[in-house]
């Protein structure tokens, strides 16, 4: 008997090791262990032992169908990581394959460097304004301090609705229009598409865009003014950046000065893009809002006083980019609007 | 404006300063520099040479053989010029001279004979034949008069030294001048300006023995100040004089001419010369023309006058346009022998509109439209006359004619020393900012608090508190203001509701992958015929530019479709597979045509696409955007009338009664129109009213609590028939317990009738407070259907 069971335990142990897959280990469950399984009839047989034989048999018995069992088990399992590993392998992809299929649109770059300000400039307390595109000659000139000769209001400059209607030739007349509603004090910045009669090239467009920047109240100093300037400068290009404000004639502004800042193809060092002078010129002009202006505004130039800015939305866009042609800003390429 | 150095300090000691200092320093106190211009062009061994003999080449009818003595040697050197004669002073590159550009002078064999240097015009030194004088225009330049053999001709062209270009404000027409510029050096450098002495050593005869009498319009002529020159010869001005000018940018022409422009550089004082025999009268009468009456001036173009036009004239006919040109009849000729110089100061405004309606515009009259001190006449034609006596080109006779009926007086400006740093955001002591005002030649005196400052008359910009503290600013610099933050009270910058919800739309649209485009506000009238709208159609209310720079850019748009269409059709042609694109921006409509008060500028927004998608892909595009902006329950509403859009694939987008725009694929006739292939989707939005609806505040909704029930139907309807008028009806079937209805099927085809359609719904159905049961749904399911059969004749299909 006990060499029956310690051959069962053998014959099993050798089948299920060779057994090549799960239906081979479940008939070889069958064939030991089931109901009518090799070591079932044996303990079947367990009545014509002795007394003394029969416990020690059926320890030994157990013993064997566990041995069975955990082999079967073992091989189960080794089966089922086996499949899992194959299965893993035939999973194989090619990585660097790219399928897009989702994108993303892209803000015009006009657009974009106008949010940009626009948000950094709420965040020092301004508020954002719109203004219309359509103006009258009063707000465009007459009540920015504009000399009645000025060439700027010719023909040959400005576009003309009738001889009091224009398209406006800078956003200064939200100004005006802010000025006139909201009164003093104020922090506001305003930016929009702006108009001049000039034909197109790769540095002219007769539409194109400004934003401009105006703060009134009590005790306002050109101080204040190249403060706030110089904060934005380094935002928008970098914290390495420097102004440089020249005295220069605006007729809204006096005193008026144009903001040069460090060229930025070479930060100032001189190269052949700033022709040698370190400075990426005439990026923007300012100065303190002229005493007549406040006054047309209702406001009083004795009590405040104000500073304005105002510059080119599609320089600024262009020297931060790298992009020489205007015309690109406008002809909307989808190759070059997604570059942004 | 071109300064140049070498001039500069004859009126002002800045040996010490070089350009690049001068330079910058002067753009920080406010004159802008546009560029530094080196007079030194690399030319190396250039000499004065004399012509010593002239013979023909045997070989070439168009060459010469000179002899040249350059002083150590002679040489043998072949021309083709043929303005030479013996005698001839001549710059000779001698072998191995570089030329500017970088030529170099080598030995030549011209046709047999060797040619040792090159005889060298103007152009060949590096002139611009802008400045070149037309006596010097064809062959070598003849020198003046003798010089030593062997002479670098650097030093006699005076080639080294810097010009500076300023672009001048138009504020300071004082600086357009070498004066004036000196004025601005001193000042910037803490200098002192050495005016020109004006002396006439020799003056004969009487003016009154000319010129009977001078009389002016006084509104429009401030001033007149006129003398006389008589014994005048007409002939090439001194090479100092003419270098000068042609350093300055101004050719010249011949000395009397030049004398004036000399004048007129240095100190900014347009002046004009008559031929004093040529007019009929020995009179001046300064009045404005006659209706009819005509001038041929200077350049020879007969002008029609109008009675705003300010005239010279002789009592009786025009001598010239005042301020502008002078006439032909009165010009300066070589035979010219009495010369009287004018030095006028007339009405800015008067010159500009006459300069604008004669469509003249010239050195003398931008000059005058911005504005002549009256005090400078007299100066300007002082310093002709010593120059002309100098030079030799006529006697000064004795006594002048000045007509200045209200003379021009300095006048005196408060300035409040507080004010001052108040608005510059500095410190300064009263006692500084007199130095800084003397340093601009401005008087400044304590009265009580404040200092009352005298203005030079040539200061026209100077007028109120404001310019005094200028420039006060500006000497200081503005570079050395410190900045300092905003103070005050703390606002918060805020933003319209419009420009919110503005960013809130484009950030959608931009993760639907659609880019922003940017187009021009004005478009041309025929746009409006390339979309097919009607002729009687609103759109076609547009406001006409009074001076469009072209027809493409003539009418301010009513609609964004045009452009949107144009930047399509341009991408499908530079070859882009598929484009995505929306632009928001203003349309503008006229209350009345021709308008009389601003227009309402109407925001819109379209969307436009081409590539793999269709209808469905920009209907789902425009669906999410109402979404996201918390506008629901939005029908399309087939249209078949919009004569820009597919009849049978065009909705209008309404809620509630109320129109939102248009959505649909572009009509197969505008795209013919367009000369485009592929079909393109577009919908173009009222945004105003997308804002008016807009509603960003979101409520939690519970999640649902029991499970939903799924139920699909199919029926065939007529293929007219449409799926949203289905889902309706299904919806209001479902007492509430409907969540969601979707179509998964569309099949026509042999299975189905002619002009009949399958669809196929799936239904969702779920309750928040129970768990629905079978025969609830069943008794939904069976009035759906029953709905359908009667309403659409739909049959069930099994």
């Amino acid at each position: 008997m006990k060499d029956k069971l310690l051959n069962i335990k053998e014959e099993a142990i050798s089948w299920i090791r060779e057994a090549k897959d799960l239906s081979v280990l479940e008939d070889l469950r069958v064939k030991y262990l089931g109901k009518k399984g090799q070591l079932t009839l044996l303990l079947r047989e367990m009545g014509s032992l002795s007394k003394e034989e029969r416990p020690v048999m059926g320890k030994l018995a157990n013993e064997v169908r566990e041995a069975i069992e955990k082999e079967l088990s073992l091989a189960k399992e080794s089966f089922k990581e086996r499949l899992k590993r194959e299965k893993i392998e035939m999973e194989k992809i090619d990585v660097t394959i790219s399928k897009r299929s989702k994108r993303l649109g892209h803000r015009h770059p006009l657009q974009a460097t106008i949010e940009e300000l626009e948000n950094l400039f709420m965040n020092m307390g301004f508020s954002v304004i719109d203004g219309p595109e359509i103006e009258t000659v009063y707000n465009n000139f007459d009540a920015l301090n504009s000399p009645e000769n000025h060439p700027s209001r010719d023909l040959s400059d400005t576009f003309y609705i009738t001889e009091n209607i224009l398209l406006r030739t800078h956003t200064s007349p939200v100004q005006i229009r802010s000025m006139i509603e909201r009164g003093a004090p104020i922090r506001m910045v305003s930016a929009g598409r702006t108009f001049r009669f000039d034909d197109v090239d790769d540095t002219h467009s007769p539409m194109f865009h400004q934003i401009e920047g105006l703060v009134v109240g009590e005790n306002i100093t050109l101080g204040n003014l190249k403060y706030t300037i110089d904060v934005f400068i380094k935002e928008l290009f970098g914290q390495d950046m420097k102004t440089r404000f020249r005295p220069h004639y605006f007729p809204f502004t006096e005193p008026s000065a144009e903001v040069d800042v460090s060229c930025i193809a070479c930060k100032g060092k001189g190269c052949p893009v700033c022709n040698g002078t370190g400075w990426s010129m005439e990026l923007l002009g300012c100065g303190m809002v002229h005493p007549k202006v406040l006054e047309n505004c209702g406001i009083d130039p004795e009590k405040y006083s104000g500073f304005a800015f105002g510059m080119g939305v599609d320089r600024i866009t262009m020297v931060k980019y790298g992009i020489k042609d205007i015309r690109l800003l406008y002809e909307n390429d989808n190759r070059f609007l997604e570059q942004f | 404006m071109l300064l140049p150095v070498k001039w500069l300090k004859d009126y002002v000691d800045i040996e010490d300063i070089d350009t690049r200092e001068l330079a910058d320093e002067l753009t920080l106190s406010g004159s802008h520099v546009d560029s530094i211009i080196s007079l030194d062009r690399g030319i190396e061994n250039v000499v004065v040479g004399r012509i010593e003999s002239i013979k023909k080449h045997e070989n070439a009818d168009k060459l010469s053989i000179c002899t040249v003595d350059v002083g150590r040697e002679v040489l043998t050197i072949v021309t083709g010029a043929k303005n030479l004669k013996e005698g001839d002073y001549i710059p000779v590159a001698l072998i191995g001279a570089k030329l500017p550009g970088g030529v170099e002078i080598q030995k030549t064999n011209f046709r047999g004979v060797d040619s040792f240097g090159m005889l060298c015009s103007l152009r060949e030194l590096g002139y611009e034949d802008s400045v070149i004088p037309k006596y010097q225009r064809d062959g070598i330049f003849v020198l003046d008069r003798e010089y030593p053999l062997g002479t670098d001709i650097n030093e006699i062209l005076g080639l080294y030294g810097d010009v500076i270009e300023f672009e001048i404000t138009p504020n300071r027409p004082d600086c357009l001048s070498i004066i004036g510029m000196a004025r601005e050096t001193a000042a910037t450098f803490n200098r002192k300006v050495k005016l020109p002495e004006v002396e006439i050593k020799d003056e004969i005869e009487d003016i009154h023995d000319y010129v009977e009498k001078i009389e002016v319009d006084e509104k429009l002529c401030y001033r007149y100040y006129a003398r006389v020159l008589k014994d005048v010869e007409i002939k090439e001005s001194p090479l100092w004089l003419q270098t000068r000018l042609m350093e300055a940018g101004v050719r010249p022409i011949n000395n009397m001419v030049d004398i004036t422009n000399y004048v007129m550089l240095e100190l900014g004082q347009p002046l004009h010369a008559f031929d004093l025999k040529k007019l009929k009268h020995n009179r001046i009468v300064v009045r404005t023309a006659k209706e009819g009456e005509k001038i041929v001036t200077l350049d020879n173009v007969v002008r029609d006058l109008k009675d705003t036009h300010l005239l010279i004239t002789d009592g009786e006919e025009p001598i010239g346009i005042a301020g502008v040109m002078g006439g032909l009849n009165s010009e300066i000729t070589e035979d010219t022998s009495v010369v009287l110089v004018e030095s006028a100061s007339f009405n800015e405004k008067s010159v500009r509109k006459t300069s604008k309606s004669l469509g003249l515009r010239t050195e003398a009259s931008s000059r005058f439209e911005k504005g002549i001190d009256p005090n400078l006449c007299k100066f300007a034609a002082e310093r002709v006359c010593q120059l002309a006596e100098l030079i030799g080109a006529g006697k000064v006779v004795k006594g002048v004619i000045d007509v200045y009926p209200n003379k021009m007086e300095e006048k005196t400006i408060d300035l409040r020393p507080e004010r001052v740093n108040g608005l510059l955001g500095l410190n300064l002591s009263v006692e500084d900012m007199i130095k800084y005002l003397e340093r601009l030649e401005l008087k400044a005196e304590k009265s009580g608090s404040i200092l009352k400052v005298t203005i030079p008359t040539y200061r026209l910009d100077l007028s109120i508190e404001a310019d005094l503290i200028e420039e006060i600013g500006r000497l200081y610099g503005f570079h050395n203001v410190e900045s300092q933050p905003l103070e005050g009270v703390l606002t918060r910058g805020d933003k319209s509701f419009v420009r919110v919800v503005a960013d809130k739309a484009k950030t959608v649209l931009q993760g639907l992958g659609y880019n922003e485009v940017m187009t021009y506000s004005f478009i041309s009238p025929k746009a409006y015929d390339r979309i097919n709208v009607e002729p009687n159609s609103p759109l076609r209310r547009y406001i006409e530019i009074m001076n469009p720079l072209g027809e493409d850019y003539s009418v301010m748009r009513t609609t964004l479709i045009p452009n949107m269409l144009d930047l399509l059709v341009r991408n499908y042609n530079y070859g882009v597979k598929e484009c995505y694109a929306y632009e928001l921006g203003n349309t503008f409509i006229p209350k009345e045509l021709p308008l009389k008060e601003l227009p309402y500028e109407k925001k819109r927004l379209c969307i436009g696409m081409y590539g793999e998608g269709d209808f469905y892909s920009i209907k789902e595009a425009v669906e999410i955007l109402f979404e996201r902006l918390g506008i629901y329950g939005l029908e399309f509403v087939p249209e078949r009338d919009n004569p820009t859009f597919h009849p049978n694939r065009t909705a209008r987008i309404i809620r509630d009664g109320e129109e939102f725009g248009i959505i649909g694929e572009i009509h197969i006739d505008v795209m013919e129109n367009y000369d485009m292939d592929k079909r393109i989707y577009l919908a173009d939005l009222d945004f105003e009213k997308m804002v008016e609806h807009t509603n960003m505040e979101r409520k939690y909704k519970p999640l649902p609590k029991y499970p939903a029930i799924v139920r699909d139907i199919a029926i065939v309807v007529d293929m007219d028939t449409t799926v949203g008028d289905i889902q309706k009806e299904i919806l209001s079937k479902g007492a509430g317990l409907i969540e969601n209805v979707e179509l998964f099927d569309v099949y026509t085809g042999e299975q189905v009738e002619k002009g009949k359609k399958s669809l196929a719904f799936s239904i969702t159905y779920r309750s928040y407070e129970r768990t629905l049961i079978d025969d609830e749904v069943n008794a939904i399911q069976n009035s759906i259907v029953e709905a359908l059969e009667n309403k659409y004749d739909a049959k069930l299909r099994s």
